[in-house]
């Protein structure tokens, strides 16, 4: 085997690794890195995506079209609790956590009841290619695109648009941000269905590799959370490194041991981040720059 | 509907229940079986429909004018695919509700997880799912298919038909674990080699670099033991990237019936040996399946274990009726007998007095490239033989172990 095809398997491979902690972490980075609001029911926001993207494909509806309804009745799902259930508990961020676990358990068990126990798929489109020995996926590379796309909108979104700078005004000083004029409430729900449109993206992206269940949304928050903690506060300095760091530990180990050893190579990268940048990859970057 | 008409059929539904009661069983008291399947969480997919087939069962024979005279009531827990509610609820089932069968557990790790509790507190229970066989425990019956009926079946036709190279994908608990002990042992019975194995841990949902290890291997089938709606998307991602292998499983279509939920070809050229599916054309299994729908007509699928729950209670009716008594004891005289048997849809079944397990006609299922199935072969009446064979004996001696190829009874 020559070694242009080991590398692109291994890119491949990194690719595909980056792709599923980025898309999985992004909603979660802007609700949890930025707002602080420990949304346990994140995966719930990602089944939603991904069962919204199902069902309107099965209507007729072309995939991308189906991702964009997905990702549009999560961010519509994500403004309602914003409204109904985290708006009331800011200042209590343990509290987020029950309510929001609660939430997730309601849905899981709504859709269960709801819709059944499963959800007929609706197939990987464009094929498959072919380097040296290997056949791959074609739409793992547009899922790696994707995440880089996803990257790409955020740092443009809070960075460049005055939304985002009302965003991480409000954020940071709140009481200063409403002196100024900013309707700080309005913009934590703009925030917060961001993150929850986000993650309602990441489901309809997979939606179409994965078997559709309630509990699917189980299956992103392990790795979502991870990339968040070790990230830190800012979304963009923070996810970006953070997947990248953690997609080369996994690829590797999973490529070197299986899947298990991925998982523990996994987890033991995060602790040793956590130890030593405890404030995550994003802190660090930034406390460098001042 | 308005409120009062909504009163009235309340009214209605619970007179019915009353006349019904009052007519039948006036004096006698009820036979309670105790139902601990996960009705939500993980395996919830693959095991709704053991809860309605025992309800439907059920249903029959309490029309039918119950066992000796009694009517059979449910007493029913969801487990939420987690081992820790399985022990609570084995506790309460067997302390609180006493009742007299508890018919319990999906995963094996479930079944290990509650089967101390039914032996410490002298429990009777039937665990009624497809398993790595191996459990010698006069407190259990099981009425699911062992190694030896589904892979001594499957292992060396998929080895006559592809070739002998196997490798094996399994996910990564006790019953992963010993089934692919099982896969080895007969690969290297029939004279094949393990072109690799890799174990998923439960709840993995993403193939890529599993999919690359296959490729690498370059085996000629693939044995798929993939537990868990999460694990499911392994055949979606596999066919995305062209893996193109045949596959080879106990598990799949037969419980997760993954050829209804993905779109096809993703699962072209599976091979699945079950003891029952849906699509079996007999009339028996026909009739099995107009029951079930007009039942629950919203029933996605009528799976395996679907099956083994539905004849379980009948064959506990039968146990019972014969012993004249619900004791444990007394139902076991009659097992040792050796012709409890019954006319199932699958076939005929009976127990094996020996292991408490139950002879199966195998149906090999292959799932096609529009997902259709077909039945290239059948084997019928195989026998649970391997725990008789190894020296397990229940009715000289109860163990309450589990025994795998690697760890047999021990020799007396």
């Amino acid at each position: 085997m020559d070694i242009a095809t080991l590398a692109f398997s291994a890119l491949y491979q990194f690719g595909d690794a980056f792709a599923f902690l980025v898309l999985s972490a992004c909603g979660l980075a802007v609700i949890f890195g930025m707002m602080g609001v420990i949304n346990l029911a994140h995966g719930e926001f990602i089944m939603c995506g991904a069962y919204v993207t199902a069902a309107t494909v099965h209507a007729g509806l072309p995939l991308p079209l189906g991702i964009l309804c997905g990702t549009l009745v999560a961010a519509l799902v994500g403004v309602l609790v914003e409204l109904l259930v985290i708006r009331h508990l800011y200042d209590r961020p343990l509290d987020t956590i029950v309510a929001t676990w609660g939430l997730s358990l309601i849905a899981t068990q709504g859709t269960l009841i709801l819709v059944g126990s499963t959800m007929a798929g609706v197939g990987t489109p464009f094929g498959s290619f072919q380097v040296g020995a290997y056949s791959y996926s074609v739409y793992r590379i547009v899922l790696f695109l994707a995440a880089l796309a996803v990257l790409g909108a955020l740092y443009a979104l809070f960075n460049w648009t005055r939304f985002g700078v009302l965003a991480r005004a409000t954020i940071q000083v709140p009481h200063m941000a409403a002196a100024l004029g900013v309707d700080t409430r309005l913009i934590y729900s703009l925030t917060f269905a961001c993150g929850a449109g986000l993650a309602g993206l990441a489901g309809g992206l997979y939606a179409p590799t994965m078997t559709l269940v309630p509990t699917m949304g189980a299956t992103f928050i392990m790795e979502a959370f991870v990339t968040v903690v070790i990230g830190g506060a800012d979304v963009f300095l923070g996810t970006a490194p953070a997947g990248g760091v953690l997609a080369v530990v996994k690829s590797a180990m999973t490529s070197w041991q299986g899947q298990l050893f991925g998982q523990i190579g996994l987890l033991i990268a995060v602790i040793i981040v956590v130890r030593v940048l405890p404030k995550g990859i994003s802190g660090f970057v930034l406390r460098e720059r001042t | 509907m308005t409120r009062s008409v909504v009163r009235g059929l309340h009214a209605a539904a619970l007179t019915g229940t009353l006349v019904l009661t009052s007519g039948a069983f006036a004096a006698e008291n009820p036979i309670k079986l105790g139902v601990l399947e996960d009705q939500s969480g993980d395996f919830a997919a693959a095991t709704i429909g053991k809860v309605h087939a025992i309800q439907l069962a059920t249903d029959e024979i309490n029309k039918a004018g119950g066992i000796m005279g009694r009517p059979l009531e449910l007493v029913t827990y969801d487990t939420q695919s987690d081992n820790t509610r399985y022990q609570e609820f084995m506790r309460r089932v067997l302390q609180r509700d006493k009742v007299d069968v508890v018919f319990a557990g999906f995963s094996s790790a479930s079944r290990e997880a509650y089967r101390p509790i039914v032996d410490q507190f002298n429990g009777f229970a039937f665990y009624n799912n497809q398993y790595e066989g191996g459990v010698c425990d006069g407190h259990m019956i099981v009425t699911g298919a062992v190694p030896e009926q589904q892979f001594s079946t499957l292992i060396p036709y998929m080895m006559q038909t592809y070739g002998k190279k196997v490798y094996t994908l399994a996910a990564d608990y006790n019953f992963g674990q010993i089934s692919a002990e099982w896969v080895r042992k007969i690969v290297k019975e029939n004279g094949g080699e393990m072109a690799g194995e890799e174990f998923i841990p439960l709840g993995v949902s993403q193939f890529s670099q599993s999919i690359q290890n296959i490729q690498k291997a370059k085996p000629d089938f693939v044995v798929t033991l993939l537990v868990g709606t999460a694990q499911a998307s392994y055949y979606e991602q596999a066919a995305s990237a062209n893996v193109n292998l045949p596959m080879a499983s106990s598990v799949n279509v037969g419980q997760g019936y993954e050829h209804k939920r993905f779109k096809p070809p993703s699962l072209k050229d599976m091979y699945v040996t079950t003891n029952y599916i849906e699509e079996i054309d007999s009339p028996k299994s026909k009739e099995f399946y107009a029951k079930f729908k007009a039942k629950f007509p919203s029933e996605p699928y009528v799976n395996q274990e679907a099956e083994n729950s539905y004849l379980a209670v009948y064959l506990y009716k039968q146990m019972v009726e014969r012993a004249k008594s619900t004791k444990r004891d007394e139902i076991r005289k009659v097992i040792a007998q050796g012709d409890v048997c019954m006319d199932a849809p699958e076939g005929k079944v009976c127990i094996d007095p020996k292991s408490q397990h139950m002879s199966h006609t195998i149906y090999l299922a292959k799932v096609g490239a529009d997902h259709s199935i077909s039945f290239p072969k059948v084997w019928e009446d195989i026998k649970p033989y391997w725990l008789g064979d190894a020296g397990c004996d229940l009715t000289k001696k109860d163990p309450m172990a589990q025994y795998t190829p690697s760890n047999p009874p021990p020799k007396p």
